[in-house]
């Protein structure tokens, strides 16, 4: 054994010299090349996951795999390592590393003016796209951290500048310490990659948001095209590095599960399959994530459990990030379960050393070790290409596996030998011997008793005389024990140390006695080892408590669908010609309004007694910013190319509090930072369902455009965009449509011609495809605005906000534009000093159709008293002030023949009241969107209940955690913003 | 006859246009008698055809329209409509900023942490027309209360009908107002920190600071200091139960911390302000005889995992526990406390009776700020602060007034907005 030791030794001594030297001069010595072979024998050999021979032998040379097999014919030079009893495994792969590669220093921000343009010449308008980087060519080896890497199990890892929203490409290298980087460097241009991140070296604005990064890569897109097309004189070499790296592997980091759908989308729009790094939580919305087809790289950082000892304290951790720290480890065995493949990376751990016992508790939540293996291996190696070099032990792969002690997996297993291209790297010594147990030692004529244990590898030792225990000192290094305890007295000490005898169980060496004189002891084992007084910490599968949809509080078990249901005898709010109906029955059938009329039978349908209550259509805020996870995209005077569609949070509890207020459809609004805003997102508040799902199916178009303060930037710190003034402002709408009219002319003449998503959409609304919800304030800049589109050939759809619309409402009665208020909103701004409550009254005088909307993430559930507060304000009818939030905003949505009123046929969006729901004393008790039920008093009753239960259930888990040592976090809370129109628009100002 | 209409509109609006606020009304020269109306007393109580006169500024008489007694003087019918005593919004920087926005206009928060000797009362605007806007919703007072810092300074109680501060005072410099560290706190973007909650590891110190504070205060007061320190010497009415001390706070933690410190510190009249989270602690408030001037109703839940209309109930759940209540907006921008009546008007909604919903804002809020031997309730012998409403007022629908009077004084109820309103009205009738 201790042979075989020292020659593996040798070899791996000049291992270093047998790579890939030949045709460097030698001038240190002659050349002398080592071609000898070297075989594993008598492995449990994991050829691949799935194939796995028991006895097998591993024949390499020249770092890359000759043979493997059952039997192997070995060269008759071939120096042979037997392994009984190990096990041999290929080496594992990350993919998403940013190893020997420096992340670029984080930009000093002067915390005033935003960067506007682009700090580069002769690479892409953007700084944040930087497809010309190349991780290769900042690579630099760090064995310190290629060790801890070895030491975790990996052999292969995939770098890349972990900066910038296309980060451009990676380099692959094999963490092998011995050779050079002509070695390590297994392709220097392994993949390409990509994130919605922003370079943090760079100050350039744009993208403030997601949606812009979205925009912008599809805009990067477009311009490769573009590019290609040799139409461009001038040299972008970002553009050229990006069609360049077109053939590569695409990766991306979507960092979370919603991310992971955005950048398929991306993908999918430009015929790229991107892998994509998922975020952890994916096992929530498992459907949609196969849905992409992306093969996903999994980052293994779970969270720790909350200290929740401090109750005031646990109050802050809602049951979404509980459920989260509880589910998480379940991500990897879920989405095997469905089919989706995935690899992990070290990515987000704190240190590569939490990663077996990370890898352990997504085994116990039962993930089948095969899956977990080829995470590891094969799948990465795919992901990559490289499956015949890499990730598995066939023949011709690189000589890079784990020498282990059992299965990879156990956690009492020990990692040995992590070989990388054929180079042995030691992790735990294999040859050193297991020398726990009980002994009596005898040193000159006494007796003690000695008893070692611990871990097999840095064992500790106890010695007592008779029952007194000594204090004592013990190492056991480089099959050396060294051992020295004190006299019962404690005044005197003896001291031994003795080569342990790899055949026999005794111990014996040199020792010297406590008065000097030197002689020589003996152990003699009297019982081995055994590990029944270690804390039995059994690993039971761990309780995991049930995931919802939206997987947050007051989530629902399954996504809610559409039942038949006949309401009884209320008083129904038709928000139509036919006015406000007494004891009038509403039959929903297939989630569509079947039948309004008195006694009607439903047939099977569920019945629900509204005697004295009122039903109406489901409000409609034709202004709103929940749900969504950005707001503005500030980085230029005009964003038409985002879309708040990109951005929808299907997960955002303002959707239940809405729901809770009676609203069932509402308009997400791209925010005011600039003139010309981004595209919206039409959505029912189909809570539990998908983004994608809640987004209205032939969506009628529209767009936010915005005037004022808000868009010259009075309010903060920026002094250096335009438009600073009204006047400014007039200038960049003409300019743009203009522009767009040019864009269109030459598309049309048939000449080549730059996809560019912004003139596209502002085609679409000179083409009157697309319509404008505009947010004014002052009658000046209403009536530019209406001047402006008049002189363009289209009208403005709707005003939003138009807080001084009474004072030009007869002009916009003209052109033909609708409003949509605030009820009672003023003096927050010098220019709604003159916003009057009755602004929405003396619009509707003029005929014009107006709705009241909110804004506002507290308002939008009290919608129904906002249009109660018509009455007060300027004496509009019940009925009309109904409408106001009904019929008018669906109006205003181009939606009124789908929703917005009780009709026959029409989609069942609608709302039980307790009461006449104009009043501040309703309470809304079911709100039903086609047809199925998505808030229900009673059913938040019992939610509150189950939510009260399910959150001391998972305390007393943290609790339990934290007593058995498990490691803890501080409590605190992830708390969303509520967003309004300016959200975001001071995250580039610097304030 | 609409060229007419609005000859006489603008013959009414067009002198006062260009002012900033409607004049003030002149002292009550005549008994005014209000007959038939539905009086909501504030109290609690309710008289559904009653009889209500007032002179000199004072009710002479509450009761029955039955009652048999002489009614001399301006009458009123108030046949079907409702009377209200004239309601109470604490705490609020109305009067102390005009447009948000506007630096120039701000005048709501000075520098400085511990400065109870700032005093709102001589930046309080009386012509704003931000508090112009409360009079058509029925809020007639206000306790005009300066924002910011840890001790933000001393409010004062004003009328919304006056030619300045000084006219407008009610109670001159009624209470300081500390607002209470809190155990968690929001991260800061800025500094790289998740935007969310995060123990506030300095919570400790602030609370300490602020006892320090106390206890120096509480010395100087005992002693005979050479040296004016205008901190110190603010806060000696505070001692001796002249002044109210209104703490800020709405966690249990705060709450507790907040109402053990400042009774051992030696405060007298302590009054909570906030408390989101009392209703967890009710029975350690009512053992320490703490009222809580709770946030109004129109809010979201703070926790996610929390009741979706905790806000809307959670002064229903204080009363319901034996508390005296109030309602306040603070935190909210001050154009909204004219909706004061309809925070309230939330909570029958959530079961509570609507005359104890309408006591959060008249009555419980007088006897909790000290106004109640004149204000917040309709008694002989009060003052007659009231209005007339054509229905409900805590209901959007009904909240309609045709008369309000502050101490007898019939106050005009427009505003800079129905103005603006007649105005333009009159535009458009004119042009058809």
């Amino acid at each position: 054994m201790r042979k075989i030791k020292l020659l593996a030794f040798a070899f791996l001594g000049c291992g270093a010299l047998s790579f890939a030297q030949q045709y460097f001069p030698k001038n240190d010595g002659v050349t002398a090349e080592n071609n000898n072979y070297t075989a594993l024998t008598n492995a449990k050999l994991y050829v691949t996951p799935s194939e796995i021979i028991n006895g097998g032998t591993l024949l390499f040379r020249k770092g890359k795999v000759v043979a493997v097999g059952k039997s192997v014919n070995l060269p008759k030079n071939t120096v042979v390592i037997d392994v009984s009893g190990k096990s041999v495994y290929p080496s594992f792969i990350d993919i998403y590393s940013g190893f020997g590669v420096e992340k670029p220093e984080k930009m000093k921000s002067d915390g005033r003016s935003a960067e506007f343009n682009a700090s580069r010449d002769g690479f892409y308008r953007n700084d944040h796209i930087m497809p010309e980087n190349e991780a290769v060519a900042k690579f630099e080896y760090n064995d310190t951290v290629a060790k801890t890497l070895r030491e975790a199990g990996f052999g292969v890892v995939n770098s890349h500048i972990q900066d910038g929203i296309a980060r451009g490409t990676g380099v692959l290298i094999a963490l092998n310490g011995a050779g050079n980087d002509g070695d390590r460097i297994i392709d220097d241009r392994s993949a390409q990659y990509f994130s919605f991140e922003k370079s943090i070296a760079k100050k350039q604005s744009y993208p403030t948001s997601l949606m812009g990064a979205m925009a912008l890569l599809r805009q990067m897109y477009y311009d490769a095209d573009w590019y290609a097309k040799g139409t461009i004189d001038t040299k972008d070499r970002s553009l050229e590095a990006l069609n360049k790296n077109k053939g590569l592997v695409q990766i991306f980091e979507g960092d979370v599960k919603g991310n992971v759908v955005r950048a398929d989308g991306i993908g999918d729009a430009f015929g790229i399959q991107y892998a994509i790094l998922g975020g952890g939580d994916e096992y929530e919305r498992v459907a949609d994530i196969k849905a992409t087809n992306a093969k996903l790289i999994l980052p293994l950082n779970f969270p720790e459990a909350y200290d929740v000892s401090d109750p005031y304290a646990s109050g802050y951790v809602n049951l979404k990030d509980m459920r989260h720290w509880n589910q998480a480890p379940a991500n990897p065995k879920i989405l095997a379960e469905n089919g989706v493949a995935f690899s992990f990376t070290l990515h987000d751990l704190k240190s590569p050393e939490d990663f077996k016992e990370k890898l352990m508790k997504v085994i116990s939540y039962g993930l089948p070790k095969t899956k977990a293996l080829e995470a590891l291996t094969t799948v990465p190696a795919q992901i990559l290409g490289k499956s015949t070099e890499i990730g598995s032990l066939q023949k011709g792969s690189y000589a890079n596996f784990l020498v282990t002690s059992g299965d990879v997996f156990d956690k009492e297993t020990v990692l040995y030998e992590n070989w990388v291209q054929g180079t042995k790297n030691v992790v735990n010594d294999l040859t050193l011997k297991d020398i726990r147990g009980d002994y009596n030692l005898s040193v000159s004529g006494q007796t003690f008793k000695l008893s070692i244990k611990g871990e097999a590898g840095s064992p500790k030792a106890e010695v007592k005389q008779d029952t007194v225990k000594l204090k004592s000192k013990f190492s056991y290094t480089d099959g050396w024990m060294t051992l020295s305890f004190a006299t019962k007295d404690g005044e005197k000490s003896y001291r031994m140390t003795g080569l342990i005898n790899q055949t026999s169980d005794e111990l014996s060496g040199k020792v010297v006695l406590p008065e000097g004189n030197e002689t020589v002891f003996k152990a003699v084992k009297t019982s081995p080892f055994s590990e029944t007084n270690k804390k039995e910490k059994e690993e039971d599968t761990p309780e995991m408590v049930a995931v919802t949809y939206p997987n947050v509080g007051y989530g629902y078990t399954s996504i809610p669908k559409p039942q038949n249901t006949l309401f009884k005898n209320a008083t129904v709010w038709t928000s139509e010609d036919a006015g406000i109906l007494e004891n009038t029955d509403v039959l929903v059938k297939d989630g569509k309004i079947a039948e309004i009329g008195k006694d009607l039978r439903g047939g099977k349908a569920q019945v629900i007694d509204a005697t004295g209550k009122h039903l109406t259509a489901g409000i409609i805020d034709e202004h709103s910013h929940i749900a969504a996870l950005a707001i503005n995209e500030a980085g230029q005077n005009s964003s038409a190319e985002v879309k708040m569609t990109d951005v929808v949070d299907p997960e955002d509890v303002g959707i239940y509090y809405a729901l809770a207020g009676g609203v069932t459809s509402l308009q997400l609004l791209h925010g005011s930072a600039n003139p010309i805003g981004g595209r919206s997102a039409i959505l029912k508040l189909k809570r539990g369902e998908s983004a994608e799902n809640m987004i209205y199916d032939n969506s009628p178009k529209f767009i936010k455009f915005a005037l004022g303060e808000n868009v010259k930037q009075s309010n903060w710190e920026s002094h250096t965009r335009f438009p600073q003034t009204r006047m400014g402002v007039e200038q960049v709408f003409t300019n743009y449509f203009q522009r767009a009219k040019e864009y269109e002319a030459k598309k049309k003449s048939g000449e080549p011609y730059r996809t560019d998503e912004e003139l596209e959409t502002l085609v679409e609304i000179l083409n009157g495809e697309r319509f404008i919800s505009c947010h004014s304030y002052v009658q000046s800049e209403i009536n530019m605005m209406m001047k402006v589109a008049e002189k363009f050939g289209f009208r403005i759809n709707t005003f939003t906000h138009i807080l001084e619309g009474y004072k030009v409402a007869d002009k916009m009665a003209k052109h033909g534009v609708g409003g949509g208020t605030f009820s009672d909103w003023w003096a927050y701004k010098y220019e709604v000093n003159d916003a009057i409550p009755y602004n929405a009254a003396i619009m509707h005088d003029q005929g014009i159709t107006v709705a009241i909307n909110s804004d506002n993430g507290e308002m939008i559930r009290r919608l129904n008293q906002e249009a109660g507060k018509t009455i007060k304000y300027g004496g509009m009818t019940e009925l009309e002030a109904w409408k106001m939030v009904t019929i008018n905003p669906a109006k205003l949505l181009h939606l009124d023949n789908r929703t917005g009123s009780i009709k026959e046929g029409k989609d069942a969006d609608l709302v039980l009241w307790s009461d006449h729901p104009l009043s501040v004393y309703a309470k809304a008790e079911k709100t039903v969107i086609d047809g199925a039920t998505y808030f229900d008093l009673e059913k938040d009753k019992q939610q509150r209940e189950a939510i009260k239960k399910e959150r001391n259930r998972l305390i007393h888990m943290m609790l339990k955690e934290k007593a058995e040592g498990g490691k803890t976090q501080k409590p605190k809370q992830d708390k969303k913003e509520v967003m309004h129109c300016e959200s975001g628009v001071e995250l580039f100002s610097g304030r | 006859m609409k060229k007419t209409i609005q000859a006489i509109v603008l013959a009414i609006v067009t002198p006062w246009l260009g002012t900033a606020q409607q004049t003030p009304a002149i002292p009550q020269s005549e008994t005014v008698v209000i007959e038939g109306a539905t009086a909501h007393l504030g109290n609690g109580e309710v008289i559904e055809n009653s009889l209500i006169m007032f002179e000199d500024g004072k009710l002479t008489f509450v009761g029955p329209a039955t009652t048999k007694i002489a009614r001399n003087g301006t009458q009123i019918k108030g046949k079907g409509k409702h009377v209200y005593p004239g309601f109470i919004a604490p705490s609020t920087s109305l009067g102390l900023i005009e447009i948000n926005a506007v630096r120039a206009t701000d005048d709501q928060d000075e520098l400085g942490e511990m400065i109870p000797h700032v005093r709102s009362l001589i930046a309080y605007n009386a012509e704003s027309k931000v508090v112009e806007s409360m009079r058509p919703n029925g809020v007639l007072l206000g306790q005009i209360t300066p924002m910011g810092g840890r001790i933000s300074g001393t409010s004062s109680i004003v009328q919304f009908d006056a030619w300045n501060w000084e006219d407008a005072a009610v109670k001159v410099d009624d209470g300081i107002h500390l607002r209470w560290p809190s155990s968690f706190r929001r991260g800061n973007s800025w500094e790289g920190e998740e935007r969310g909650y995060q123990p506030n590891e300095k919570y400790q110190e602030e609370v300490t600071e602020v006892e320090v504070f106390l206890k120096n205060a509480k010395a100087y007061g005992d002693g005979a200091s050479e040296d004016m320190n205008p901190a110190f010497a603010a806060m000696q009415g505070s001692f001796d139960g002249s002044q109210k001390v209104y703490v800020y706070a709405d966690g249990e933690k705060e709450i507790i911390d907040a109402i053990t410190l400042t009774k051992k510190s030696g405060l007298k009249n302590v009054v909570l302000v906030g408390g989101y989270h009392a209703y967890k602690i009710t029975d350690f408030l009512k053992e320490n005889e703490v009222p809580v001037l709770v946030q109004f109703t129109h809010n979201l839940p703070v926790f996610q995992d929390e009741d979706y209309d905790l806000p809307y109930k959670l002064p229903k759940l204080l009363v319901d526990a034996g508390l005296l209540v109030g309602l306040q907006n603070g935190a909210a921008s001050n154009f909204q406390t004219r909706n004061l009546a309809f925070y309230a008007g939330q909570c029958v909604g959530q079961g509570m009776e609507k005359e104890k919903a309408l006591q959060l804002i008249t009555g419980n809020t007088a006897k909790i700020l000290g106004i109640d031997e004149n204000y917040g309730t309709l008694a002989e012998g009060k003052s007659a602060t009231l209005f007339i409403s054509e229905g409900d007022a805590l209901d959007m629908r009904g909240n309609q007034l045709t008369h309000a009077f502050i101490d007898g004084r019939e106050i005009s109820l427009d505003t800079h907005q129905t103005e603006l309103w007649k105005k333009y009205s009159g535009k458009y009738e004119g042009d058809q």
